[in-house]
């Protein structure tokens, strides 16, 4: 931030706006400081406060990559007015925004094992940008397999991506959605019920996992089923967040904020805070 | 002089001198409630009974402009203009009439607003600049409880000067240089004996204090309870979730923040939030983690006795100062929350 009001937003203009589904849209934004955009630096696991001025303030994860610094990318599920505003953004408006905000995926941790993502909905926005940061330090990691779920075909964010992940040979990706669809040529099922069918091995293993907070559960409960160990399962949370730093009190869980202590979480650490998820 | 005896009726000469250089903020009465107003010559000072707001109002108002905007089309047809301005203020105050339990509250906003990761910039730029001058307490109320959450009737901590009160004046004493130079703006005589007089008074109500709370005790109890919510259930049965207890407690400090203004021009607000609200966790989705009010006032509670203590080195966020059970409209009593999770004894369930 370079800022010392950690509640003023810098102002950022709309670089590029790809449409991902019916009430998915993707932001890519470049702050208007150039020394501002050119010395931004982030995490994988990061969010951001983005304002549009007049109707308010929302938190978003950066789904970009550190490792690609052309923009900052944000994708924004249209749920309520903020969101509705937001969607309504084309390239060339400007907007407001805080970030970097919360702590990140533990890449030094994360090496040299293999990596379980699952991710559900708009819950693969903080899982791309930790995947792209390893694809691009490939090396660096083990196996990386990905299962990501969506309600149903249309509900498939990403597909830019999604194509360039089935085509390479560093990766396994397993797709699915709720309920059988035309010309849908992958998984149908519940991803926790899929992910149990793909029976990964726990073994050097860490699992990423990210989505609505009723799949969060019962995603943890099949990775537990599966033999994974509470400190080897990684999720981020979602609070209704205002300040984004540790200020007005909104996002705790027990001691802990979301904002500042989060949105990543080890399991194991989850397991010992007061039970309010 | 460090130590002086000041009439009461001295009081009003000192308050318009220092008022000269600051914005004096002192109790007055409005509607039956003793809230902290700027002091002007020809005020009506309220010296006896115990401020019904907190000091927390004066550093942190209820509602502030964090920023304004604006937006202006583009002739050219391009993507309009739109700009944002910080808007930080400057106040330079002093707070008259605390009490201990109030300037200790901000000893939490202080630990919340201003530590080595985070600034908030408005309130450390009023509060850099104000002083206080506290009433010590000779007559505390029925529901104070200070004593119990590691404060006193004559805590002068965090207090530039301190105002023992004696018949009909206060033997002041200035614990600050700042507090010296206020007092030295004050008609007073040589205090004397009266320092020892007046201070007996505090000690004498300091001993009077109830039975003190089992803090430790209460911490390893809140995780036993945490999960029954029969026992919050009970505790919070009476409770409206009217938000009276946050919006009046000296270190409650949670707040929102909301837009105001059209889409050429406005502001961005913020304004004081409660915890025992709704709306105050619920989700987009839908989802909200603190749906049921039980859980609500488990959270607040928790917040004052366990969450803060555990970030902060053992120390209370509950100043004692009983003003959420006096205003509370269905008289929810937190020293009774505390005592049941201190017998709370999870063996018989
Ligand atoms: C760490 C983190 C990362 C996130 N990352 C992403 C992401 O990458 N992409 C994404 O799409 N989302 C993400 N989110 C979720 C996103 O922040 C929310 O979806 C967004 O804030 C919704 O904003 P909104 O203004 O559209 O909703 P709002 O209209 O503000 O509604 C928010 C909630 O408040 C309630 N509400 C509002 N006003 C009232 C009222 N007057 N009375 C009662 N209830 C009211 C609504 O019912 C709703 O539950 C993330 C959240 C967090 C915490
Ligand atoms: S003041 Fe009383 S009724 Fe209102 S929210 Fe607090 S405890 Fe509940
Ligand atoms: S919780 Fe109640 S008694 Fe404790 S400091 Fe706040 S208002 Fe005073
Ligand atoms: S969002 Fe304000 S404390 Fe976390």
């Amino acid at each position: 931030m370079t800022t010392n009001n950690p509640l003023m937003p810098l102002m950022a203009t709309i670089v590029e706006t790809v449409r991902e589904t019916a009430n998915i849209k993707t932001f890519r934004v470049r702050l208007d400081d150039e020394a501002a955009m050119r010395d931004f630096t982030f995490l994988p696991g990061q969010v951001g406060q983005l304002s549009l001025f007049g109707v308010g303030e929302s938190t978003f994860v950066i789904n970009s990559s550190p490792t690609r610094m052309d923009y900052l990318q944000f994708s924004i599920l249209k749920t309520g007015e903020v969101t509705a505003a937001l969607h309504r953004l084309k390239t060339g408006d400007r907007i407001g925004v805080r970030a970097p905000l919360g702590n990140w995926f533990p890449v030094e941790l994360l090496k040299g094992k293999d990596i379980l993502f699952v991710g559900g909905g708009i819950g693969m926005a903080p899982l791309r940008t930790l995947l792209i940061y390893m694809l691009d330090n490939r090396n660096d990691f083990g196996k990386i397999t990905l299962l990501y779920g969506g309600r149903s075909p249309g509900d498939m964010a990403f597909q830019e991506d999604l194509k360039e992940w089935a085509a390479r040979q560093d990766m396994d990706m397993v797709l699915t959605i709720d309920n059988p669809a035309d010309g849908w040529a992958h998984e149908v099922g519940l991803i926790p019920n899929v992910l149990k069918e793909m029976k990964p091995t726990p073994e050097n293993c860490i699992a990423v996992t990210c989505g609505p907070p009723i799949m969060i559960k019962f995603t943890v409960m099949a990775l537990q089923e599966l033999g994974f160990p509470d400190e080897s399962i990684i999720t981020t949370l979602e609070r209704r967040m205002k300040c984004g730093v540790g200020l007005c009190g909104r996002c705790n869980i027990g001691g802990k904020y979301v904002c500042v202590d989060g949105p990543v979480f080890s399991w194991a650490e989850l397991k010992d805070l007061p039970q309010e998820l | 002089m460090d130590t002086i005896f000041i009439q009461r009726t001295d009081i009003g000469r000192w308050l318009d001198r220092l008022a000269e250089e600051r914005t004096v903020f002192a109790p007055t009465r409005r509607d039956g409630a003793v809230v902290y107003r700027p002091y002007r010559t020809g005020f009506v000072l309220e010296l006896d009974a115990m401020p019904t707001t907190s000091p927390k109002e004066i550093v942190f108002p209820q509602n502030e402009t964090l920023l304004t905007y604006s937006r202006a089309g583009n002739a050219s047809g391009g993507a309009p203009k739109v700009e944002a301005r910080e808007t930080l203020p400057e106040q330079k105050a002093v707070i008259f009439g605390a009490r201990p339990c109030g300037v200790n509250g901000l000893g939490v906003f202080d630990q919340v607003f201003d530590n080595d990761k985070t600034r908030d910039a408005y309130y450390t730029a009023r509060r850099k600049d104000t002083r206080i001058i506290t009433f010590a307490c000779d007559r505390p109320r029925s529901t104070c409880f200070c004593t119990n959450v590691g404060g006193g009737p004559g805590d002068a901590a965090g207090s530039d000067v301190m105002l023992y009160p004696l018949g009909d004046g206060f033997v002041a004493e200035a614990v600050t240089t700042g507090g010296k130079a206020m007092l030295s703006l004050a008609t007073g005589a040589p205090a004397g004996d009266r320092e020892v007089a007046a201070k007996a008074l505090v000690e004498t109500a300091r001993e009077a204090m109830p039975e003190p709370l089992e803090l430790a005790r209460i911490r390893e109890n809140f995780d036993k309870c945490f999960n029954d919510m029969e026992f919050w259930e009970e505790q919070s049965g009476k409770c409206l979730s009217c938000g009276a207890c946050a919006y009046l407690c000296p270190s409650c400090h949670c707040f929102n923040i909301t837009d105001e203004g059209t889409e050429s021009e406005g502001k961005r607000l913020r304004s004081w939030d409660n915890c025992m609200s709704y709306t105050f966790t619920a989700e987009a989705s839908g989802h909200n983690p603190r749906a049921a009010k039980a859980m609500r006032l488990r959270n607040r509670v928790g917040h004052k006795f366990v969450y803060f203590p555990e970030t902060h080195e053992g120390e209370v966020a509950c100043r004692g100062c009983g003003r959420c059970i006096v205003s509370c409209p269905s008289s929810v009593d937190i020293r009774q929350i505390a005592k049941a999770i201190q017998e709370y004894c999870d063996d018989d369930k």
